[in-house]
């Protein structure tokens, strides 16, 4: 089923926004990350499509689920699945009563009968590879398992819409890993709808068909991983998408001087800032005609597919970090101290409203 | 956000069932009192304070109360820092052992120190051979008084040692300092508006006992009568003006002692959040 | 135990006091909670298990346990309801005078239990402010086992508001939302989801009100009436025989006093540890 909000706001009190009004489209079947660093909104968009929170009543907005106006449905009423970052599930009942409990709740004409409840719930624990603990009680279970316990009991309704609040922001990295591949897998699966919020750009650019990325109440962007990450709109969904390099400088006669670093650029005259990804940045032993940016390598970290090169300047106001593949690592030599030059492949630049970007491919 | 019995009727239906229940089970009573106390006007109630009986209580209560919570207050201090900065054996067996006195009904609270120093008793045969009278004395009504009033500076002290832990204290002891010190530096700072409380509570408590008093008191009027079997004297003469005089004086204590406790909470809780 | 205490080999405590604050407690517990004990022993010994039997099982003491205990039990489940109420209130809603409302929880325990009985029988009576209301009514509370339930209702209201209150405190509100987007409505998420978290809490505060009430004395006898067999409670009875210089007689109804108020606080100590530990993780 798909979901459109139109012009959804919320603040609270004199606390100020915590959303700007925000609309968004959202196809049956899809599943889309909300990403942001903490207060952006991302949570109480989300717990507002739930019902959790109501909307402003100005500006009127609305939330559809397909053709059903949900706006003033209470949240019970809502059919959705709601995933909850600390799993909250109820501590005094077993797995089995846990993942029951939806279907235990309803009213006595819709409610399936006692063999068949028991039928379901055995397919879910099944599908969430629980089958053999539906008599143990949460906290007898690991973080991991409880949210494939808590993902059960949110789809024992068969709900049309699946909400996901951080779900697994408690969990350590590796089982995080592992359940955001299976929760791709069961999205597959089953073809419902889905919105989750995460505040790791990992996880949201490997999980989700498209990403919004929020901040301050607004959704800044919403497109496809590997758009957001291509053309990003703004410096800001640039930046929050991984690690940034700074190079400030004036640009004079198309050279741009930072201290005793130049670099040719296609640029009018004027201070500029250029931003470099990590990989953009290349490591030699000599400079070029173009680019003479004489670091030194105050740290290395070989760890990984990529080798983390952090490097430093007189001229930086702050350290840059480069990841090298290891061939080129091996082939450097690099070692603590040495001193290299910087060769970027490209750079990017966004103007002073920062809106616009333009992005020249360079040496 | 929502949350369950969020809906304004449910809300409206049981505010209005808690507020009403409450007043007529809690305020009452207490307006009662006061309503009782002064029915025949401020003069009949001050005659009946001043009464020489009604004084002589007053006396004994306040000297009672302020003999207890010193007691009371090094016990509990002594207690609070052995259990919550020391680990040894018997350690829960002594935490469990000073609720005794929550357990036990004042009553046989009292039965049982009259017991042992009474006159049959065999600690008070020997006191009596040397002609020291505990019981239906001042001294009876101390004992039992420290007794049921035992527990409330430690129960007072104990979460919130525990919640603090010993780490400030330790610091001080890296530092050089000598134990009082660390004492009376460190600790007491931090604990101090818990003590405050728990001393309240414990006068609440030796104000206002009643039941162990009444089997060691003897009742002799104007030398063992507090202001609790004060007022059931007067009550059971019919004498009602008097005793909801002497009874206002003591609801008096238990309004200061509710009011301190709304201002201490509100202390306490503002120091967990600050250390 | 100070036995077990002192046989430890002596290992370096880093801070100072052990030994002082150790020989305070011990000699406090051992002269004022231990040592009185042993008067109640002594007094029995002098009984042998027949004369013991006869008076513990005397009619008038018998009927004495049935009003106690059944008044108790009323006022316990009475407060376990109107306690359930009053923490929800305090802790879920805001409305004008709510500090107000929360202080005055505690006035049952500040407040003296002579006062407290005196007060009581003077509104219940049948000239009183509330008496007079329910007489016409053909309800009588003073001096029946009513008034009884009613006095030990008030003094014991707190045990089950300040145990509950903090526990639905604590209560996450992801417990509520759970709740409510598997779609249960308001009674059954309370009576499914939220009770049993409070459960544990409820049943403790209800047995210490339960316990507090076997032993009240101040509140209840005012308003009881006292007549034999009929409003007489236990407490009393150890009072009456006391007055009758019968110390072993008060001693005997003591100890059954004394070890049902202890075997219940126990109890409800073991229950709650048990059921805490299901909930809190321990394996199997």
């Amino acid at each position: 089923m798909s979901i459109r909000l139109t012009d959804i706001a919320k603040h609270y009190g004199r606390a100020g926004r915590a959303l700007e009004p925000v609309s968004l489209e959202i196809a049956e079947g899809e599943l889309v990350g909300l990403l942001g660093p903490s207060g952006s909104g991302k949570t109480t968009l989300l717990r507002i499509i739930a019902g959790l929170e109501a909307p402003d009543r100005a500006p009127a907005g609305r939330i559809l689920f397909g053709d059903r106006d949900v706006t003033d449905v209470h949240v019970r009423d809502r059919r959705i699945g709601f995933v909850f970052q600390h799993y909250a599930l109820f501590r005094h009942m077993t797995v089995f009563d846990n993942v029951a409990f939806g279907l235990t709740v309803l009213p006595r004409r819709e409610r399936p009968s006692s063999g068949e409840i028991r039928a379901r719930v055995h397919r879910l624990l099944e599908m969430v590879q629980l089958e053999h603990f539906a008599s143990r009680y949460p906290a007898q279970l690991s973080g991991g398992q409880q949210q494939r316990v808590s993902l059960a009991r949110a789809l024992a309704l068969r709900p049309d819409v699946l909400l996901l609040d951080e779900p697994f922001g408690a969990l350590d990295a590796k089982v995080r890993q592992e359940l955001r591949r299976w929760l791709r897998q069961l999205h597959d699966e089953l073809g419902f709808t889905s919105l989750f919020v995460t505040h790791d750009q990992e996880e949201a650019l490997e999980v989700s068909d498209r990403v919004a990325v929020m901040s301050h109440g607004r959704i800044e962007q919403i497109d496809t991983p590997d758009a957001l990450y291509r053309t990003p709109a703004n410096r800001f969904v640039f930046e929050f998408l991984g690690d940034v390099n700074h190079l400030e400088g004036e640009v004079r006669n198309g050279v741009l001087t930072c201290g005793e670093a130049h670099l040719a650029v296609a640029l009018p005259d004027g201070p500029e800032e250029l931003l470099l990804r990590p990989h953009e940045v290349r490591l030699a032993q000599a400079p070029t005609p173009e680019a003479r940016l004489p670091v030194t390598v105050t740290a290395i970290s070989p760890v990984g597919a990529e080798v983390r090169v952090e490097i430093a300047a007189d001229w930086l106001v702050e350290p840059w970090l480069a990841t090298l593949r290891h061939a080129d690592y091996e082939r450097l030599e690099l070692r603590r101290g040495q001193r290299l030059f910087v060769i970027p492949r490209r750079w990017h630049r966004f103007s002073a409203d920062a809106t616009q970007q333009r992005q020249p491919a360079a040496a | 956000m929502q949350r369950v019995g969020d809906s304004p009727a449910v809300r409206r239906l049981l505010v209005a069932a808690a507020v009403l229940l409450a007043a007529l089970f809690l305020l009452l009573p207490l307006v009662a009192i006061f309503a009782q106390a002064f029915s025949q006007g401020v003069g009949v109630f001050w005659a009946n304070v001043s009464d020489n009986y009604t004084l002589a209580a007053i006396g004994l209560t306040l000297f009672i109360a302020a003999m207890t919570i010193p007691v009371c207050l090094v016990f509990g201090v002594a207690l609070a820092w052995l259990v919550t900065r020391f680990q040894f054996p018997g350690r829960r067996l002594l935490q469990t052992l000073i609720d005794i006195p929550f357990a036990v009904s004042p009553v046989v609270a009292g039965l049982v120190y009259l017991l042992l120093y009474g006159r049959n008793g065999w600690v008070g045969g020997w006191l009596d051979a040397q002609d020291i009278q505990l019981m239906f004395a001042w001294p009876g009504i101390l004992m039992v008084t420290v007794f049921v009033t035992s527990p409330f500076v430690a129960r007072e002290l104990i979460p919130l040692m525990q919640a603090q832990g010993s780490r400030e204290e330790e610091a001080a002891v890296t530092l050089g300092a000598p134990g009082w010190t660390i004492f009376r530096r460190v600790t007491l700072p931090n604990i101090r508006w818990a003590l405050l409380y728990g001393v309240i509570l414990t006068n609440a408590r030796a104000v206002g006992e009643f039941g162990a008093v009444s089997v060691v008191s003897g009742a002799i009027r104007g030398e063992t009568m507090t202001l609790p079997l004060h007022l059931e004297q007067l009550y059971q003469d019919y004498n009602a003006v008097g005793a909801f005089s002497s009874a206002a004086l003591l609801a008096l204590i238990a309004l200061f002692t509710l009011a301190a406790k709304a201002g201490l909470e509100w202390r306490i809780a503002r120091q967990e959040v600050s250390p | 135990m100070s036995a077990l205490a002192f046989a430890l080999p002596r290992r370096r405590r880093v801070l100072p006091g052990f030994g002082l604050s150790l020989g305070i407690s011990l000699t406090f517990v051992s002269l004022v909670l231990l040592l009185p004990m042993t008067g109640l022993v002594g007094q029995l010994k002098g009984l042998s298990l027949a004369e013991y039997w006869a008076i513990v099982s005397d009619g008038r003491v018998v009927a004495s346990y049935t009003v106690t205990i059944g008044a108790a039990a009323v006022a316990a489940l009475a407060n376990a309801a109107f306690g359930l109420l009053l923490a929800w209130v305090l802790v879920r809603y805001d409305f004008p005078g709510k500090r107000l409302l929360d202080a005055l929880m505690d006035l049952p325990f500040a407040l003296p239990t002579a006062v407290a009985g005196i007060t009581l029988a003077t509104l219940y009576a049948g000239n009183g402010w509330i008496g007079r209301l329910l007489e016409p009514l053909g309800l009588e509370v003073a001096y029946t086992w009513v008034g009884i339930a009613l006095a030990m209702a008030f003094t014991s209201i707190p045990f089950v508001v300040r145990t509950v209150q903090p526990v639905l405190e604590d209560l996450p509100p992801e417990v509520d939302e759970a709740a409510m987007t598997l779609g249960a409505s308001d009674a059954t998420a309370f009576r499914r989801v939220i009770l049993p978290y409070l459960w544990p809490a409820l049943v403790t505060g209800t047995g210490l009100a339960f316990v507090r009430s076997l032993g009240e004395f101040g509140a209840i006898i005012f308003i009881a009436g006292n007549a034999p067999f009929e409003t007489e409670i236990t407490a009393l009875m150890i009072f009456v025989k006391l007055q009758e210089y019968d110390y072993a007689g008060a001693s005997a109804i003591a100890s059954v006093v004394l070890a049902v108020s202890l075997a219940l606080l126990l109890a409800i100590n073991v229950w709650h540890g048990h059921f805490i530990k299901r909930l809190h993780g321990g394996r199997g």
